[in-house]
């Protein structure tokens, strides 16, 4: 595919995963919808053009591995994994709901494409650093995503000491920096340099727009081939796409409504 | 014990290579032949039990069987969330080992003993738990872990110096076994406290003329309901003893399947720790006489209430 046929592709999924977070939210009537909207983009991208996966065999020991640390994201994922094939996306409907499939955060099932259960913070690091070392001789490659304000948990700093230490050669940090947390700005609780952290503790940093897909690509991919603990930190909009939230903490708590959707008539 | 548990798991390990071993920086004089042996599968991270835990499960849902090693207090306690997330959500293939449960870490401190393992670990989903008293239990327990495809938590203690062990025994999880027959009154214990308990039944057996059974329970989960039932009905007096929290461990097990199976009113009453942090300073045998937890203080109080009418 032409480079610009496949950034406008790429786009166009961002949006389509926007669109299905926010009509999960409308559904189920339920928040944590700003941290999903962050993640679309760098979702999009890591499930259509970096990870080799293959939904019609979701255990395929040579795939890659994707964990999402920052749990309270899982809409995004789900939308991601449901338009990559996983599932089909009427089971969406199932965010949420009474007997449904879907918590608001992610629990383990292969033949969905959800690798680790995840949703207490600072956990997926380790998680991802046990398959990373499990996979070492192997050409699989470990991807991990975190948010900004996920880093305050001092678990996510034992996993980086121990893989910068151990220089896993094949573990991708990606940070979701949209500069919110659960009561606050993330400057709030952390105000120094994300990034001076993570190369403290041996790792290489790449710093990209978390919604510029052309971009996202060309990190991700360097950062694939770096052999060495890398972290992508992604700058985000909490509440990407629907314009009343964008960069607001209420983002992370808002539900969606029917002029978000843009139609009248919808049912929940 | 660890000496014992060591020797089984290099058995264990010459067999299955995918066996990994993680430690947090605990195991000096005793995990050295494992490091030697498999310097690829021994694995030190550090003081770090939170990623110790997480790495274990990554490596699990890969395909391993991953052991992940400390001091009972802090392999049980500081990762408590990791266990109960990453290791028992998804029923993974990680045993935690902890060693020095109780109050083995006697003058280490309150830091060091651990008497809430038994009671945390049993109410985890998918966990089974398991409390060796002596080498063969500690050697077989490790064995039945090893066998095992899901969460396990063992403890291990100072071993006693008795083999308690008898020629039919055969271990298996929700197994416990009768180290001493009797039928009127039935001491039930777990982990290295054994031999205080078999002194006790000595001593109550000549106090009282009644004959003292004593069961070890080295699987606290699984249980074996059907062996205290059987022992309950037919005696005058049930009696746990653990170097655990009254609260949670050993007695208020068996205290709930004696109401759950209706049996009929016995004496019973549950020996270890009240709810409190022993904070004296001293040797094991020391903190157990302060709790209550010797012959002689346990002998009293059973003679005591055996002769309540």
């Amino acid at each position: 595919m032409h480079k610009k046929q496949k950034e406008s592709v790429l786009r166009k999924t961002g949006e389509k995963v926007r669109r299905l977070i926010l009509e999960m939210s409308f559904r189920s009537h339920s928040g944590e919808t700003g941290s999903a909207l962050s993640i679309s983009d760098i979702l999009s991208v890591l499930y259509f053009s970096i990870l080799r996966v293959n939904p019609k065999k979701p255990d395929d020991p040579k795939r890659d591995r994707f964990v999402l640390s920052k749990g309270h994201g899982a809409a995004a994922l789900y939308a991601v994994l449901a338009l990559r094939g996983y599932f089909p996306q009427k089971k969406l409907l199932e965010y949420r709901t009474n007997g449904g499939e879907f918590h608001s955060h992610p629990s383990q099932c292969l033949s969905l494409g959800i690798e680790a259960s995840t949703g207490s913070l600072g956990q997926g690091l380790s998680i991802a650093a046990g398959m990373a070392l499990a996979l070492q001789k192997t050409d699989s490659k470990v991807y991990v995503l975190l948010g900004d304000g996920e880093c305050n948990e001092g678990s996510v700093w034992e996993a980086a000491l121990f893989i910068g230490n151990a220089r896993l050669p094949n573990i991708v940090v990606i940070i979701d920096d949209n500069k919110f947390q659960g009561f606050g700005a993330t400057k709030e609780t952390n105000r120094f340099d994300l990034a001076k952290q993570w190369r403290a503790f041996g790792w290489k940093t790449f710093t990209v727009d978390g919604h510029n897909p052309r971009e996202l690509e060309r990190v991700l991919l360097e950062a694939k081939n770096a052999n060495v603990p890398v972290v992508v930190i992604a700058d985000t909009v909490a509440g990407k796409g629907v314009t009343d939230i964008e960069h607001t903490l209420q983002a992370h708590y808002y539900v969606a409504n029917k002029i978000d959707l843009g139609k009248k008539k919808i049912k929940r | 014990m660890r000496k014992y548990f060591v020797e089984q798991m290099i058995v264990e390990m010459e067999n299955n290579p995918d066996i990994i071993f993680l430690t947090g920086d605990l195991g000096f004089n005793a995990l050295e032949p494992i490091r030697e042996r498999f310097p690829d599968r021994f694995i030190n991270v550090g003081i770090a039990e939170q990623n110790m835990v997480g790495l274990a499960s990554g490596l699990a849902l890969e395909g391993k069987k991953v052991i992940a090693y400390s001091i009972a207090s802090f392999a049980s306690m500081r990762p408590y969330e990791q266990i109960r997330d990453n290791v028992c959500y998804d029923n993974l293939d990680v045993k935690i080992v902890g060693t020095g449960g109780g109050v083995n870490y006697a003058t280490l401190g309150i830091t060091h003993h651990t008497i809430e393992d038994l009671a945390i670990m049993n109410v985890l989903p998918n966990m089974k738990v398991l409390s060796p008293a002596y080498s063969w239990e500690a050697k077989e327990a490790t064995k039945a872990m090893m066998k095992d495809s899901g969460p396990v938590y063992i403890r291990l203690g100072k071993s006693p110096d008795a083999n308690y062990g008898k020629a039919d025994f055969a271990f298996e999880f929700g197994k416990g076994f009768v180290i001493r027959p009797g039928r009127d009154i039935v001491l039930v214990s777990t982990g290295n406290i054994l031999d205080i308990v078999e002194k006790t039944a000595d001593m109550t057996e000549k106090a009282t003329g009644k004959t003292v059974a004593v069961i070890s329970m080295p699987s606290i989960k699984p249980f074996d309901e059907k062996l205290i039932v059987e022992y309950a009905k037919i005696a005058e007096g049930v009696f746990t003893i653990e170097e655990h929290s009254v609260i949670g461990g050993l007695g208020s097990i068996v205290s709930s399947i004696l109401w759950n199976h209706s049996v009929p009113k016995k004496h019973f009453h549950s020996f270890g720790f009240n709810d409190v942090f022993v904070k004296e300073v001293g040797s094991r045998e020391y903190l157990l006489s302060l709790s209550g937890i010797d012959s002689d203080m346990l002998t009293q109080k059973i003679v005591q209430i055996m002769s309540c009418k």
